[in-house]
């Protein structure tokens, strides 16, 4: 009985490779015609990030006071010699601060997703895992930190820790990216210990309870790699929202200490020059938001491949 | 297994035979299990759940205990308290001679090894993210059998058991059907040689011809590997086809256990009886000929039971006998109305006496028409 | 949430509420219906399906999903079409509506005449008039159906005001009295109640009344019990016959399950593989099946009447994949009786004795190799 009863499968099933459901998701991926926009232009963006300085015409802190000079002591138009998108009125190269801008931008996507992952999975797993009572207090506490406004929290400590030798690292950006990254945990905390909490219902999850595996393994192999589509989408999808924060911030001149410049800060300091110069102000923007776009399609791409069921049978 | 197996094997005789050992294997004492209600800003306790209050039953060894009831009854909470995947509340769980509540968490794990679960959904049942090989191995590891290399043909020898194609080790669960998904459960619950197994509503989420297949699978590996089962299930006539012994369950009770075809056949409960009534049997004129009883309203909660006899709100045997007080005030125990036969009703004589519900088999048919009109062919 | 329902409040409730909780069905209103059925056989056909076919075009290729199916409903009557899932038995119900998911489905061809109206030439505004009006539907899951924000009052006389024309107050008044009608207890008072506020088979009952609104002359009712406890659908199968007896309504009930069907239809159709592979009277098609697939289906499930542990004969393998269905019988590769005729052409239905008792099979036609 045993072999005849599967005999007709066998040559449907057969033909087909393996491949998984990772497998099975970058399949999708690479069908979203958007999601592979996204992915291009990020991996360009990381590409800038990392090898900016070998590529840029000038280095960012490069004043060409001959030019601006030459040019009456005003900014250089886009489109000049030697200066592809103009200068600054202090001959600073705008693609080269927009390339160390880049630098500035991934980095905060990084070290915020860093933060964000290394708080907010453990306190959610905790919370989910547990239960009762520690559940109870952890989820108050993000409830607490959830409600406290994210910018005063920023700035207070940015402001409070400014003369410590952190406040000093990285030109003072690492503290504005890790301040962000203290306001930004929450969300992630609630997503996995929601996904933990389902998953700890599965049944596959009571299968190997009942076969007696530890839990430090049922968490690594049953849990965590469930929950890992949902964790790498809000990962991706969070990058946007915390190069906008870092943007918003550097507007209002909190993190980069000059002459260093990130994109909001190039923003800023265009603003004054932006009936005469506009080329100032659109660049610096025009990267921030293709930043947020690509990241926010290849989110949008990643979801749809990883939890097909939303987007119906594909 | 054989593979010369004549087509018909339906017409395959009598009965099988009750088992023999009649020592037990499974002993479930005052079991309670509730689940506690909370609310409030800091998840206080409000309030509990009966899901299982006060039951008792004992199983045999090579013995296949049924429990039937109706979603919420409290069967699948029993059927995982008998394996310690819910703590009981109350109560005790012998598992041959161990008790579960007082064992250390060493001992309960290697105990593990001889009592496993199978479930219903045979989607959510197995991990998607790991292959069947890794699957059914992972019971193979947590016990430490056999050696890495020797894991990979045992692996192969349980595909082929449960009849499935051992070339699809490698593939993952969302590649196979319901029913060879299933199957792939069973594997797993057969990799560590387990004495007892819990089918909890093994085959209601599959098709009628795959139900079948799993069906057949599971009573053949219980005569191969002498497997004591505890089959939950809410189709009574599944329940009937594969026990030697059946529990009716109401509202976290027991409210009759017996032998199926004195449980089926004379039911000495009033709900056995509306349950029994409310299957549809596939014979047209069967169906048309029998009496039925139609219970009005809906199971109450089990946080907030009935007081007196959990049933009488919804009983045709109450109201018919001019509900008697004493159902709303004294809980009935079960009470021995025959050897092997016991019903938890104030008036279990009365509900004796009714031909209420029976599918009286003596009208039906002895083998389904089809086959009659259609011998099989060379 | 569910659970509580009714418990809230407190049983002894419910039992005042339903008095007469003993409702011992008899066969009477069934012989009734029966012989209303057999005096005027053909009085008038209420639909007529010719050669309906229904595809999905999906990005591995064209799914087959229903495939020139016939079939015709008198008025009053109810007929079952039986099957496992994949058969193309909700696909044909959805395609009667016209409510098939477009894209990626399509109904490609055929003809439905309801009540003398070919449904696939409507325009979508005169459909959305047929459908409720005409035609009521009630599915599997009631949650899904009901709208989880607006009180069930309101969705039941919304219906009928529109349908019938009839003012608020006796739109509500309506609703009150199906909801009554339903087995709803205290009807007034619960019209302000929510879905989530009603048990799953309150729900269904709920979804009864709506699609009873506007006293249609067909009830499309697929799966409606598959989500219910074995008593609950027991109260829910006896309010659709009751009330199909009362109204005179015409059911298309679509189920797996073949003790539902033979308790409550007087002709069934089983589908196989988006097919019709047999079609007659319940008692025909029960008792003197006319097609392997019937054979096989009756012979898998346990009954309560067989001699228990007896091994089941089963159907074995898979239902065919309907992307690229060959030329040959369907039910071919899993039949037991399989020739090399039926590896090489499909059977038409052909008549078997019995009126209208039609079955798809070389093997068991007049003259074929299985007696």
């Amino acid at each position: 009985m045993a072999n005849r009863t599967e005999t007709l499968p066998a040559a449907t099933v057969e033909v087909r490779r393996s491949s998984g459901l990772w497998g099975d998701a970058f399949r999708r991926l690479r069908r979203n015609r958007l999601a592979i926009v996204g992915g291009v232009l990020v991996i360009l963006f990381v590409f800038i990030a990392i090898f900016g300085p070998y590529l840029a015409p000038w280095p960012y802190d490069y004043q060409d006071l001959d030019a601006v000079l030459a040019n009456g002591g005003l900014p250089l138009p886009a489109f000049s010699p030697g200066h592809f998108l103009g200068t600054d009125e202090l001959g600073r190269d705008l693609l080269s601060r927009l390339m160390d801008g880049a630098r500035i931008s991934m980095t905060v996507a990084l070290v915020v997703q860093f933060v964000v992952l290394v708080i907010g999975m453990p306190v959610g797993a905790a919370a989910a895992w547990f239960g009762g009572r520690t559940d109870s207090w952890l989820m108050r506490l993000t409830d607490v930190i959830y409600a406290y406004p994210d910018l005063l929290f920023i700035i207070l400590l940015s402001v409070a820790l400014k003369e410590t030798v952190f406040g000093k690292a990285l030109d003072g950006l690492l503290l504005v990216f890790v301040a962000i990254g203290l306001t930004s945990w929450v969300t992630m905390a609630r997503l996995v210990r929601g996904q933990l909490l389902s998953l700890k219902e599965t049944e596959f999850v009571e299968a190997a309870q009942a076969i007696g595996v530890p839990s430090k393994k049922i968490i690594s192999k049953h849990l965590l790699p469930n929950a890992l589509g949902p964790v790498i989408v809000a990962v991706t999808l969070g990058i946007p929202g915390a190069i906008l924060a870092e943007a918003t911030l550097a507007f209002i001149s909190i993190g980069a200490t000059p002459p260093r410049a990130s994109w909001g800060s190039l923003v800023a300091d265009g603003q004054p020059w932006l009936r005469s110069f506009p080329h100032l102000v659109i660049f610096p923007a025009l990267a921030i938001a293709t930043a947020l776009i690509s990241f926010t399609f290849l989110g949008d791409g990643l979801r749809d491949a990883l939890d097909p069921k939303l987007k119906g049978k594909q | 297994m054989t593979m010369e197996r004549e087509l018909d094997t339906r017409t395959a005789g009598p009965a099988r035979e009750a088992p023999v050992s009649g020592d037990e294997l499974v002993k479930v004492e005052n079991l309670k299990v509730y689940f506690p209600i909370h609310s409030g800003l800091f998840q206080r306790e409000v309030g509990h759940v009966r899901a299982v209050d006060d039951i008792s039953f004992t199983i045999r060894r090579g013995e296949t205990f049924g429990l039937v009831g109706e979603s919420g009854c409290g069967k699948s909470t029993t059927g995982r308290a008998t394996i310690r995947l819910r703590v009981p509340t109350a109560g005790t769980v012998g598992f041959d001679g161990h008790d579960l509540s007082t064992l250390k968490s060493d001992d309960l794990r290697r105990l593990r090894r001889r009592m496993q679960i199978i479930f219903q959904d045979p989607y959510s049942s197995l991990n998607p993210r790991m292959t069947v090989d890794s699957i059914i191995s992972e019971p193979l590891e947590t016990h430490g059998l056999g050696s890495k290399g020797s894991r990979s043909g045992r692996v192969s020898e349980l595909l082929e058991l449960v009849g499935l194609n051992p070339n699809y080790a490698n593939r993952y669960p969302h590649e196979f059907s319901g029913g060879q998904r299933q199957r792939i459960g069973v594997a797993r619950a057969l990799a560590v040689e387990p004495e007892f197994i819990v089918c909890d509503e093994p085959i209601s989420a599959l098709d009628v011809s795959i139900q079948a297949q799993v069906l057949n699978l599971l009573i053949e590996l219980r005569e191969k590997f002498g497997l004591t089962y505890l089959f939950i299930a809410h189709d009574l006539s599944v329940v009937r086809h594969i026990s030697d012994r059946v529990a009716v369950m109401y509202l976290g009770k027991i409210v009759e256990i017996g032998e199926p075809d004195t449980v089926y056949a004379a039911p000495g409960h009033p709900y056995t009886r509306a349950l029994l009534s409310a299957v549809p049997i596939p014979d047209p004129k069967l169906e048309r000929k029998r009496r039925r009883v139609i219970l009005t309203g809906d199971v109450p909660s089990p946080a907030n039971p009935p007081t007196g006899c959990r049933f009488h709100t919804r009983c045709w045997l109450y109201e018919k006998l001019g509900r008697p007080e004493v159902c709303t005030t004294e809980d009935p125990p079960l009470r021995v109305l025959a050897p092997e036969h016991q019903a938890a009703c104030h008036f279990a004589e009365e509900s004796l006496r009714s031909d209420v519900g029976v599918a009286h088999p003596e009208q039906a048919p002895q083998e389904p028409a089809s086959i009659a009109a259609a011998p099989a062919a060379s | 949430m569910t659970l509580s329902e009714e418990s809230a409040q407190a049983p002894s409730v419910v039992v005042e509420d339903l008095p007469d909780s003993v409702e011992v069905a008899t066969e009477e209103g069934r012989r009734m219906a029966a012989q209303l059925h057999d005096k005027q056989p053909h009085a008038k056909r209420l639909l007529e399906v010719r050669n309906l076919t229904t595809q999905f075009f999906t990005r591995e290729g064209v799914v087959h999903a229903v495939d020139e199916v016939s079939f015709d409903l008198d008025y009053g009557e109810t007929l079952g079409l039986v099957g496992e899932s994949g058969c193309g038995k909700s696909v044909t119900a959805l395609s009667l509506v016209r409510l098939v998911p477009s894209p990626p489905g399509r109904i490609v061809s055929g003809q439905i005449i309801f009540d003398g109206v070919d449904i696939l030439k409507l325009s979508n505004a005169e459909m959305r008039l047929m459908r409720g009006k005409k035609i009521g539907f009630i599915f599997q899951d009631p949650m899904t159906s009901l709208n989880p924000t607006l009180p069930i009052g309101f969705q039941i006389s919304e219906s009928a005001k529109l349908h019938l024309n009839l003012s608020r107050r006796a739109a509500d008044d309506r609703a009150v009295e199906l909801l009554s009608k339903v087995g709803i207890p205290r009807a007034r008072d619960r019209m302000k109640d929510y879905p989530h506020q009603f048990s799953g088979g309150m729900r269904q009952r709920v979804m009864i009344a709506i699609a009873l609104a506007c006293d249609p002359m067909l009830l499309l009712a697929d799966e409606p019990t598959t989500a219910l406890d074995v008593t609950i659908q027991a109260q829910i199968l006896d309010l659709i016959r009751s009330l199909s007896e009362e109204f005179g309504t015409a059911v298309i009930l679509i189920t797996h399950d073949l003790g539902i069907a033979a308790g409550m239809c007087h002709r069934v159709n089983v589908m196989y593989a988006g097919r019709i592979a047999e079609t007659g009277l319940v008692d025909d098609v029960f008792e003197h099946a006319r097609h392997p697939y019937s054979w096989g289906l009756m012979d898998s499930l346990p009954r309560l009447t067989d001699a228990r542990s007896a091994r089941l004969r089963t159907i074995e393998g898979l239902p065919p994949d309907l992307l690229d269905p060959g030329p040959e019988c369907r039910f071919s590769p899993r039949c037991h009786y399989v020739t090399d005729r039926c590896r090489t052409a499909e059977p038409e239905l052909s008549s078997r004795e019995g009126e209208g008792h039609l079955a798809r099979c070389f093997g068991t036609e007049p003259g074929g190799w299985i007696a």
